[in-house]
């Protein structure tokens, strides 16, 4: 049974244990040729989803990425596509 | 860029209501305790027992998110933590419409908190009822558009006027199209003392009927349509305005994006309505000086 603690408190960010991935029917791919690492797709994603690399681009973050496709909707250089997922 | 506001949380894919708590986590910080009362935004990131909040937040009830914002402003005033800041955040219906008392007694009290007002235009969370905030001719489940009908007869309620005539130091309007807006004005309003309001325009996937890749286009439409004019209001004098200049658009740009507006483009008397809707966008462009 779950035991509910002193004023129902719960721990800080612990939606992370629930994986939003399997959500997803298309799915954001880089095209690194044409990033400018102007930083708007990490700026954007509703579901922070979009991690910084330590060469300053990004990688998706394909356990909680939705696929909404804002990040390759808001892109100026157009170097995110939408893919559909296969499973 | 680690966040504080979380992944994992239960809202639409595209969700509007994410990247306001988002962006005003990023404007508040660390050192803030936040409020919601009910609505998208409390059910989708609190499922219990769990939380999508990387600082201290508590739910209210849907009436009293600036009446608890006010307990805890006070309470942490007493104990001598003036620097830990309050925020309350929450939909347009939570706060302009079934809020309205407790918000209009934090702000005539003066507590030092600021309210975040997510403007989705509706009641999301229980299935798209017309609120307050609701624009001119939006079809909703209780205002559906229909044989005799274009869907909503009022205007939107002007919640940034009501709360100047409170006194409020500052009030500033924006929208999740513009994030660095938003954010610097959400951190402007935290760092004025007394009680601030920030009214953030949040174009909602579900209810408006675009696709979950259109909330940030939808929301820029608005903005470049002259539909929902950014502007800030300091001790209730407008003292800085976003022009929209060559950007302007016609309405129809963003109506015809909207599943909620559709009825505009396919009744007879729809263009009547159009004319009618780019009348409320002209006197806005006139009276905020938005060209
Ligand atoms: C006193 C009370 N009345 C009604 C409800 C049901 N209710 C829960 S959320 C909600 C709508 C919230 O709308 P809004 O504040 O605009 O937030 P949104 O979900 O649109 O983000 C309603 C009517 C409630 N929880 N409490
Ligand atoms: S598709 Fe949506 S959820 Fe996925 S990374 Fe892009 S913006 Fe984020
Ligand atoms: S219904 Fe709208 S406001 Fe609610 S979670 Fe979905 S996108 Fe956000
Ligand atoms: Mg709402």
């Amino acid at each position: 049974m779950m035991s509910i603690r002193v004023g129902g408190v719960c721990d800080p960010g612990s939606t992370r244990i629930n994986k939003t991935g399997g959500w997803r029917t298309f799915r954001p791919v880089y095209d690194y040729d044409k990033c400018v690492k102007c930083k708007l797709c990490e700026l954007l994603c509703p579901d922070m989803s979009v991690l910084e690399r330590e060469d300053g681009y990004f990688q998706f973050d394909y356990d909680f990425c939705k696929g909404c496709g804002i990040c390759a909707n808001e892109c100026p250089k157009g170097a995110i596509s939408m893919v559909l997922e296969e499973k | 860029m680690n966040f504080l506001f979380k992944s994992g949380h239960r809202g639409c894919a595209g969700c509007c209501d994410a990247m306001v708590a988002k962006f005003t986590l990023m404007a508040a910080g660390e050192n803030c305790i936040v409020v919601s009362p009910t609505g998208c935004l409390e059910v989708m990131t609190t499922p219990y027992p769990e939380s999508a909040w990387g600082v201290p937040w508590i739910h209210s009830l849907f009436e009293n998110a600036a009446s608890v914002a006010s307990g805890i402003e006070a309470a942490l005033k007493a104990m001598g933590k003036d620097d830990t800041k309050v925020v309350a955040i929450g939909g347009d219906g939570g706060t302009i419409d079934i809020g309205m008392r407790a918000i209009s007694g934090a702000f005539e009290r003066g507590h030092d908190i600021t309210y975040v007002c997510i403007d989705n235009e509706a009641y999301m969370n229980t299935g798209v009822q017309r609120s307050g905030a609701t624009p001119y001719d939006a079809s909703t489940t209780t205002s559906p558009a229909g044989a005799i009908s274009f869907g909503n007869k009022r205007p939107k309620k002007d919640m940034p006027a009501i709360m100047a005539a409170h006194g409020a130091p500052y009030i500033a309007t924006t929208s999740l199209g513009y994030p660095k807006d938003m954010i610097k004005k959400i951190k402007k309003a935290i760092d004025v003392e007394g009680p601030t309001y920030i009214h953030a325009h949040a174009p909602c996937t579900t209810g408006w009927g675009f696709d979950s890749s259109k909330t940030v286009e939808v929301a820029k439409l608005a903005v470049q349509t002259g539909l929902w004019p950014l502007y800030e209001m300091e001790n209730g004098e407008i003292t800085s305005v976003k022009k929209i200049g060559k950007q302007k658009k016609p309405v129809e740009d963003y109506l015809k994006m909207q599943r909620r507006f559709k009825h505009l483009f396919t009744k007879e008397g729809g263009d009547e309505e159009l004319k009618k809707i780019q009348a409320i966008a002209d006197e806005n462009i006139v009276k905020f000086g938005l060209e």
